[in-house]
């Protein structure tokens, strides 16, 4: 038997791990300049499951940001998100990801995110996300988002809602609130045709 | 007499970890404490409320042009021309003549400009530190030469807006200007800084009005307002900061960097 086989295949195999990490970087510098995906940040979902931002690449994606003790407009939020949904044709709405990163993970775990999640009766294709706060800061940097957290644990922020392209550049933003956005679901629809 | 001994030897000490730190970036230590913003900080947008701000280390001067190239020659993902177009506009360093080479090579010691935020926050990082937030930045500004905070003495408010009247054209001083109370240099009339939450300073036109228009866009109390509108060089940075986006380069822009007090640490 040759004593170098067992050497040589341990030596492959240190090669395939080593040969791993690199592959994803290359993957990642395909990317385009302009992907939010550059930003290389991991997320936890309502389901405890660990996933990095970049997870959503080769869907389209609607993403906003909020805060599940908020009372006033993040509710409308995932309120007009749906509507946004709704007036997809079913076929397009499948295809289409929501997440929705919170502003403030000191308060909501994992837990807070699954009730959050079922009060507004998100079905399958939401993903509910915290990171730490200064991922928070970035992800909202690369959004356009605004926000400040005020003593009392509320939170200012602008409420927007972004569409992103299957490479995770940004395609479309809608201010719009409480009411389908015309402008959003053509956007929505012209990505994924482009999609094909 | 022991006293002047001991006074010798604290000098010589402090001579001493001068020159050690000075090896690696140069941050001195503020105490915190009480502090009020012109930014409200309560819950009501009109009221001003102290905050209470941990102690932190700040960098004595903002980054050199000098020590941003040796950092993006240790980090090639930040060079221009390599750094993503998500995290750096198309003006990111662009004063430089090539992406390993200064303006000019006198520009070593003056503060690095068209820098966007993730790329100061990469730099802040890379050496264990971060940005400060807007009121650590505030409250480090706060201080003149000799008081910690002058910014009710109206001589000192003209002076801060004299040193803002230095046309736009002429070259960026070199760092290293007049210390204030804290030992820092050059918070006032060189460059304009980031801080880490720049995109929390949005600020409403007046939200003492009725039926505030961002009570749709901004999600809680509304957008804060300014609470002392006398305080104008510290407002012209608030309104630059947050009309900026991360990504945003400007040639009078620069940073310095924060981080944890290190309290007992040696």
């Amino acid at each position: 038997m040759n004593p170098l086989m067992p050497r040589r295949q341990a030596l492959l195999q240190l090669c395939a791990c080593a040969l791993a990490p690199w592959a994803a970087q290359a993957r990642a510098q395909d990317l385009p300049g302009d992907s939010i995906y550059q930003l290389r940040v991991s997320l936890t979902d309502q389901h405890g499951q660990l996933l990095e931002l970049a997870a959503t690449r080769g869907h389209v994606v609607l993403v906003s940001m909020f805060y599940s003790s908020c009372e006033q407009v993040c509710p409308m939020l995932f309120e007009t998100i749906r509507l946004t949904l709704k007036a997809l044709p079913i076929a397009e709405r499948e295809r289409v990801k929501v997440t929705m990163i919170s502003f403030d993970p000191a308060r909501d775990t994992v837990a807070v995110l699954l009730a959050t999640a079922q009060a507004h009766h998100c079905d399958p294709q939401w993903t509910l996300a915290r990171t730490d706060e200064p991922n928070v800061r970035k992800i909202a940097a690369v959004l356009g988002v605004q926000y400040r957290r005020l003593p009392n644990g509320e939170f200012n922020h602008s409420t927007t809602i972004q569409l992103l392209d299957t490479e995770g550049r940004i395609a479309a933003r809608s201010s719009t609130l409480g009411a389908v956005d015309p402008a959003l679901v053509k956007a929505v629809r012209k990505v994924l045709a482009r999609r094909g | 007499m022991p006293d002047t001994i001991l006074r010798k030897v604290a000098a010589a000490l402090a001579l001493l970890c001068g020159c050690v730190m000075a090896a690696a970036a140069d941050y001195l230590p503020l105490p915190g404490g009480k502090f009020e913003s012109v930014l409200p900080q309560g819950p009501s947008p009109s009221v001003s409320v102290a905050v209470d701000i941990a102690p932190f280390d700040m960098r004595a001067t903002p980054v050199t042009a000098g020590e941003f190239l040796a950092f993006v020659r240790t980090h090639p993902e930040w060079r221009r021309g390599r750094a993503p177009a998500v995290f750096v506009d198309g003006r990111y360093l662009i004063d430089w003549r090539s992406p390993l080479q200064l303006a000019t090579p006198d520009a070593t010691d003056r503060p690095v400009t068209n820098v966007s935020w993730f790329a100061a926050k990469a730099f802040c990082e890379g050496e264990g530190a971060r940005l400060p937030t807007w009121l650590e930045w505030e409250f480090a500004a706060a201080a003149d030469a000799t008081r910690l905070d002058a910014r009710a003495d109206p001589a000192w408010r003209r002076r801060i807006l004299s040193w803002y009247e230095r046309p736009a054209s002429t070259a960026l001083p070199r760092v290293g200007g007049a210390a204030n109370a804290y030992g820092l240099r050059d918070l006032h009339g060189v460059v304009w800084e980031w801080v880490d939450d720049f995109n929390a300073l949005f600020i409403a036109g007046d939200s003492r009005t009725q039926g505030d228009p961002d009570t749709q866009k901004f999600c809680g109390a509304g957008a804060i307002s300014v609470i002392d509108r006398d305080s104008y060089a510290v407002l012209m940075r608030i309104a630059l900061l947050s009309s900026l986006s991360g990504a945003d380069t400007t040639g009078s822009l620069g940073f310095r960097c924060a981080r944890q007090s290190n309290g007992d640490r040696p």
